[in-house]
C-alpha cells in the first residue's frame, strides 16, 4: 500500500498507515538529531507563534468549538483559549530558567567533585488528545513538549472533527513543520502511530484506551503520561455557605462542557438530613443560570456525539434509576441535548454509579453521617479529583489525608488545574504522570545526572588489592564521617 | 501451583489490609523499619560477606563498597531526611484566587512490587525498599533467583527485622514473577534487562500500574589524551570501572572504550599493567575479581568471542576457568562493529576498544547506538565536555571517573530511552514511590459572580481581564470605568 506525505488537503484520500507513520517519525528524528529543536531561540519562536495563532484566529477556534460541542463562547474562552494563553506565556517567561542545569550538593564520598542535573529533550514525542477540550488538551501538552525541546506529533481527537482539521491547518501555518506535525484520523491512524518507537507518549482520555496505549508503549519501553478520568466525588457537609456551594457545583458540573470534563463532579455525597436543603438550592440556581427550559439553554454545551448520547440515555434507562430522577431528565436526540438531571440515591450497583458519567447527569447519594462519605469514596477507584465542601477544619484534614485522588479541592470545583504551581495528573485508575507549569516541561524532559570529577584526591581504598585497612577507610568515606576517615587513614579505627 | 497462587493471593490481601489500616502512614513506623534495615545489615555483615563471596565471588571490600556500604548510606540519608520529604510543599497561588491556599502533599501509592537483580542482590533489593518504606507503602520484594543464597537470606532475615504484615519477600523464578505480574500493583519497580522490562511494562499496562524500569545498555567510556600525571589515576579508574563491579556484570559498568588510534597501544599497555596489579594474570588464580553468575552467562560471554574475526582482536586475556566460572579480564582491539559483542550489552569482563581518527568522532559513534544508562568521558578539554553533554543523551554522565555517580544521593539515578525510565536514590527514591497530590483550599468569601452563568459580555470581559491577571483593569471594569 503506497503512502504519501500527509498534506492538509481535505480532498486527498491519503492512507496514513504504518509505513507513513514510520517515515514521519524518521523525518522528525533527523530534525532532532540535527539539533534544530534544542536551541532556546527555536523553542521561544514556536511558543511565540502559538500565542500569535490563538490571538489572530480566536474566532475560528471559537467557531470550531461551537461546531463540535455547541460550546458557548464564554466557555470556549475561559476553559480553552485563556488557559492555553496563560500556559504559553508562562513557558515563554520561564523557559530560560527551566532550561538551566540545576547544581546539586555532593558529599564527602565523592570529594572532590561537582554535580548538576541537566534537562534535555527526550526526542520525538506523540501527543494524543481528547475531544472535550479539543483545543486546550491538544495545545497545552504541545507547549510543554516544545518548551522541553522535542519534536512533536499531535493526534487530535476525531470526535471533535472541526477542531482536528483546524489544528492541522493552523499548526501548518504557524509552526515549524519540520518538527511539529498533526496527524488526523481515527483508530487505524492512531494504531499506525502507536506501532512506532516514540521517546514519550502523552495521552488524555479514558482508561480503556489508556491500557492499549501503555501496552503499545511497552514494546518500545516508551515512558507515558496518561491523563485519564474517574468518578470525581463531591462530599457536601451541612456547615457551608449553601448559595456559594450550589453555584460552584453547578458551574463545575454543567458549566464545564455540560459535565463532559475529566474533573467534573461525577456524583455528590451528603447526609440524609441535609440532602433536601442542598437539592433545593441546586434546583433553584439551575433555573437562575439556565432558565426554566434548560434543555434549550444556549449557555450549555451539547453532548458531543450520538454514541455518547446513547451511552448517557442508557444510564437513565435502568428502571431503578429513572424512578429516582428528581430534576430534569429531558432529552432531545436530534440536537443531542440532555437537560441537567439529578438522580437521588440510585442503587450502588447501577451503571450510573459505576461508570464515569461524563455528562449532565448528577447522582446524589445520601449517607447517615458525613464521615461515611469518606469511606464510600475510598471503596472506589482513585478519581482524578475529589471535592469537599465544609467549614469544619477536622473534616478538611481527614479528607485531605485519607482520600487518595489526583488532586483534592476544598470548597470549590476544578480550579486547581488553573494553578500552574500545582501538578495536574491522576493516580491509580485516574492516570500516571502530571503536567501544567514546570511539570509540563519536566514531563517532556530527561533530567540527566552529571558528575564532574578531578584527578586529585584519588582514594587508593577504591582499588585492589583489597586490605582490611582499605575496608575501614571505605566505610568511613561512605559514612561521610571526617573523623572516621582520619582515624582510618592513621590506622586508628 | 494453585496452592502457591492461593498463598500468594492471601499474602497480598494481608498487605492491602495493612495499608488500609494506616500502619504505614505513621512516620514513626517508617523510621522504625528503616532502623531495622540498618540493624539487619549491621548484625549480618559477616554473613553477607560470606554469601556474596560464595554466590558471586565478591571480595568483602567490593561487597562493602557496592552493597552493604551503599545500603547503610541510603538508610542513614533517608532517616535524616524523611521528615522533610513527608512535609507538604506550598504552591504559590495568583492573587485572583484569594483567599486560597495550595500545596503538594506526597502520599504513598499503596502496595508496591520491587523486582531485584542478581548482580547486586542486596543493593538492588534493599535500596528501592528504603524508598518504598520511606514513602509509606506496603511492599513485596522479589529477589532474583539467579542469586539464590542472597534471595534466601532476604526471605529468612527480613521478617525477623521488618514488619512482616507490611513487607514480604517472595522467592522464585520467572514462573513466580509472572504470577506476581498478574496482580494489580500500585507501582512496580524493576531492575533488569530490557527484554524482561518490556514484559513487566506490558503486564503493568493491564492495570494502569506506573512503573520504574532500571535497565542497562552499552555504557561507553571516551578516553581523550591526558597529561601523564593524570594518566595513572585515569587508568586505575578505568580498570576499576570495568572489572571492579561484579567483573563487568553491572548496568553502569563500562561496556566499551573509545580512544584515538594513536594512543591505543600505549593505553592498552597501561591497562595490562594495572589489570595484573589488581587481579593477577593467571586465570586459575585471579584475585579481587567476581565470578560469572552462572553457566548460561558464562557460555554467553564465551560465545561472544567465538567468531574468529572477534577472537583475532583479543590483545589481552581471553582465558576461561569453567570450573570456577571465572573469565580473565579480556581486552579486544577494534572488533568488527557488526559483531554481537559490539551490539549486545556485554555484561562481563570483556572490554572492546574502538579506535577513532579523532576523539570527537566518539560522539557520533555513541549516538548511533541506543541511549545508555551511563556515559563516561576522561578528558580535560572543557569544550569537548560541553559538546558531550549537549550532543549525547544518557541516564547519567561522569567526567574523569566511573561508577561513582551511583553514591551521590543528590543525583537522580535512572535511564532514558532503552536504558529505562523513572529514577531513584535519595529523595528520588521517596518520590518514585509517592503520589504527589495537589491540594487547593478555598474559602466561601469573595465569590466572583462573573464565574457563573447566565453569560453576558460584561462577564466575558471580566474573565478576559482576570486571565491576564490584569488586576487594575479588573477593578476599573468592576467600577464601570473601563471600556471593553
Amino acid at each position: 500500500m503506497a503512502s504519501e506525505d500527509v498534506k492538509n488537503s481535505p480532498a486527498a484520500t491519503v492512507v496514513f498507515d504504518t509505513v507513513a507513520a514510520n517515515s514521519l517519525v524518521k523525518e522528525l528524528r533527523s530534525t532532532v538529531i540535527a539539533g534544530k529543536t534544542k536551541s532556546y531561540e527555536w523553542r521561544a519562536s514556536q511558543l511565540k507563534s502559538l500565542l500569535k495563532m490563538v490571538e489572530d484566529r480566536d474566532k475560528e477556534i471559537c467557531d470550531a468549538l461551537f461546531s463540535d460541542l455547541s460550546k458557548p463562547e464564554t466557555e470556549a474562552f475561559i476553559h480553552e483559549m485563556a488557559l492555553m494563553k496563560a500556559s504559553c506565556k508562562l513557558a515563554l517567561k520561564k523557559l530560560k530558567d527551566w532550561m538551566k542545569p540545576e547544581k546539586v550538593k555532593t558529599t564527602l564520598g565523592t570529594f572532590p567533585s561537582s554535580a548538576e542535573i541537566v534537562p534535555e529533550p527526550l526526542g520525538v514525542v506523540l501527543i494524543i488528545s481528547a475531544w472535550n477540550y479539543p483545543f486546550l488538551l491538544s495545545v497545552d501538552p504541545v507547549i510543554g513538549a516544545i518548551a522541553a525541546g522535542n519534536a512533536v506529533v499531535l493526534k487530535p481527537s476525531e470526535i471533535a472533527p472541526a477542531m482536528s482539521s483546524l489544528l492541522a491547518k493552523l499548526f501548518g501555518e504557524y509552526l515549524d513543520n519540520s518538527a511539529i506535525k498533526v496527524v488526523e484520523g481515527a483508530v487505524p491512524e492512531t494504531s499506525a502511530l502507536l506501532e512506532q518507537k516514540w521517546d514519550k507518549i502523552f495521552y488524555t482520555g479514558n482508561g480503556r484506551v489508556g491500557r492499549v496505549i501503555m501496552a503499545a508503549a511497552a514494546k518500545h519501553l516508551t515512558p507515558v503520561v496518561l491523563e485519564l478520568g474517574g468518578k470525581c466525588p463531591v462530599l457536601v457537609d451541612s456547615d457551608i455557605d449553601l448559595t456559594v456551594t450550589a453555584k460552584r457545583i453547578i458551574s463545575g458540573k454543567w458549566g464545564c462542557n455540560n459535565g463532559q470534563t475529566c474533573v467534573a463532579p461525577d456524583y455528590i455525597i451528603t447526609t440524609k438530613n441535609y440532602a433536601p436543603v442542598l437539592i433545593d438550592s441546586i434546583k433553584h440556581h439551575l433555573v437562575k443560570f439556565y432558565g426554566e427550559d434548560a434543555l434549550n439553554s444556549l449557555d450549555l454545551s451539547r453532548v458531543v456525539s450520538s454514541n455518547h448520547f446513547a451511552r448517557l440515555t442508557k444510564l437513565l434507562d435502568d428502571d431503578r434509576v429513572s424512578g429516582k430522577i428528581i430534576h430534569g431528565g429531558q432529552t432531545d436526540k436530534s440536537s443531542l441535548k440532555i437537560a441537567p438531571t439529578i438522580v437521588l440515591d440510585a442503587p450502588e450497583d447501577s451503571l450510573i454509579m459505576n461508570e464515569e458519567i461524563f455528562g449532565p447527569l448528577l447522582p446524589i447519594i445520601t449517607v447517615n453521617k458525613i464521615e461515611d462519605g469518606i469511606n464510600f469514596i475510598n471503596s472506589r477507584p482513585n478519581p482524578l479529583a475529589a471535592y469537599l465542601f465544609t467549614n469544619k477544619q477536622q473534616l478538611k484534614e481527614e479528607f485531605v489525608s485519607n482520600v487518595s485522588a489526583g488532586g483534592v479541592l476544598i470548597n470549590d470545583i476544578s480550579l486547581h488545574l488553573m494553578v500552574n504551581t500545582l501538578p495536574f495528573g491522576g493516580v491509580g485508575d485516574s492516570g500516571m504522570g502530571a503536567y501544567h507549569g514546570k511539570f509540563s516541561f519536566d514531563a517532556f524532559s530527561h533530567k540527566k545526572a552529571v558528575l564532574h570529577r578531578s584527578f586529585f584526591g584519588d582514594a587508593p581504598a577504591r582499588y585492589p588489592p583489597y586490605t582490611p585497612g582499605k575496608l575501614r577507610l571505605l566505610k568511613a568515606l561512605l559514612d561521610g564521617s571526617i573523623l572516621g576517615i582520619i582515624r582510618a587513614l592513621f590506622g586508628w579505627s | 501451583m494453585a496452592e502457591e497462587d492461593h498463598g500468594m493471593r492471601r499474602s497480598l490481601e494481608e498487605l492491602r489490609q495493612t495499608f488500609k489500616s494506616g500502619t504505614t502512614r505513621s512516620v514513626d513506623w517508617r523510621k522504625q523499619q528503616l532502623r531495622a534495615i540498618l540493624r539487619l545489615i549491621h548484625e549480618n555483615e559477616h554473613l553477607l560477606f560470606q554469601l556474596l563471596e560464595s554466590e558471586l565471588g565478591k571480595h568483602p571490600v567490593e561487597s562493602y563498597r557496592d552493597e552493604i556500604g551503599v545500603v547503610k548510606k541510603s538508610v542513614d540519608h533517608a532517616l535524616s531526611c524523611i521528615d522533610q520529604w513527608i512535609s507538604p510543599k506550598k504552591g504559590r497561588l495568583p492573587l485572583l484566587f484569594f483567599p486560597a491556599s495550595g500545596k503538594v502533599l506526597p502520599e504513598p501509592l499503596g502496595l508496591v512490587l520491587i523486582i531485584g537483580s542478581w548482580n547486586f542482590p542486596i543493593t538492588l533489593t534493599l535500596d528501592p525498599l528504603i524508598g518504598a518504606i520511606s514513602a509509606g507503602n506496603t511492599v513485596v520484594l522479589k529477589p532474583s533467583e539467579l542469586a539464590p543464597k542472597c534471595a534466601s537470606f532476604l526471605a529468612n532475615k527480613l521478617p525477623l527485622y521488618l514488619d512482616p504484615k507490611a513487607i514480604k519477600v517472595i522467592e522464585g523464578g520467572s514462573e513466580v514473577a509472572n504470577q506476581l505480574l498478574e496482580y494489580k500493583w500500585d507501582k512496580i519497580f524493576f531492575t533488569g534487562s530490557t527484554k524482561v522490562g518490556k514484559i513487566v511494562m506490558s503486564a503493568a499496562a493491564k492495570h494502569l500500574t506506573p512503573v520504574t524500569l532500571e535497565l542497562g545498555g552499552k555504557c561507553p567510556a571516551i578516553f581523550d589524551s591526558l597529561p601523564n600525571a593524570d594518566m595513572k589515576v585515569a587508568i586505575k579508574r578505568l580498570v576499576g570501572g570495568k572489572w571492579g563491579p561484579c567483573s563487568g556484570q553491572a548496568c553502569i559498568g563500562i561496556d566499551y572504550l573509545l580512544v584515538e588510534q594513536k594512543f591505543a597501544s600505549s593505553l592498552i599497555e597501561q591497562l595490562k599493567k594495572i589489570i595484573k596489579r589488581f587481579y593477577g594474570d593467571d586465570v586459575r588464580n585471579l584475585k579481587n575479581l567476581a565470578k560469572i553468575v552462572n553457566k548460561t552467562h558464562f557460555d554467553r560471554l564465551r560465545n561472544l568471542l567465538e567468531d574468529p574475526a572477534v577472537a583475532n582482536c583479543i590483545v589481552y586475556g581471553g582465558s576461561f576457568d569453567d570450573t570456577n566460572l571465572i573469565i580473565e579480564p579480556t581486552i579486544l582491539l577494534d572488533p568488527p562493529l557488526d559483531a554481537e559483542i559490539m551490539n549486545e550489552e556485554i555484561f562481563g569482563p570483556l572490554l572492546p576498544i574502538i579506535t577513532l581518527d579523532n576523539i570527537e568522532e566518539s560522539i557520533e559513534f555513541i549516538n548511533s547506538k541506543p541511549k545508555p544508562l551511563a556515559l563516561y568521558a576522561f578528558t580535560k578539554n572543557e569544550k569537548f565536555k560541553k559538546r558531550i553533554l549537549a550532543e549525547t543523551s544518557s541516564g547519567s554522565v561522569a567526567f574523569n571517573d566511573t561508577m561513582i555517580q551511583f553514591v551521590c544521593d543528590e543525583l537522580p539515578f535512572g535511564g532514558v530511552g532503552q536504558s529505562g525510565f523513572g529514577r531513584y536514590h535519595g529523595k528520588y527514591s521517596f518520590d518514585t514511590f509517592s503520589h504527589e497530590k495537589a491540594v487547593l483550599e478555598r474559602s466561601f468569601y469573595f465569590e466572583l459572580e462573573p464565574r457563573h452563568p447566565p453569560w453576558n459580555n460584561f462577564k466575558l470581559e471580566f474573565l478576559r481581564l482576570a486571565y491576564n491577571f490584569n488586576y487594575v483593569g479588573l477593578l476599573l471594569h468592576l467600577l464601570g470605568l473601563k471600556r471593553a
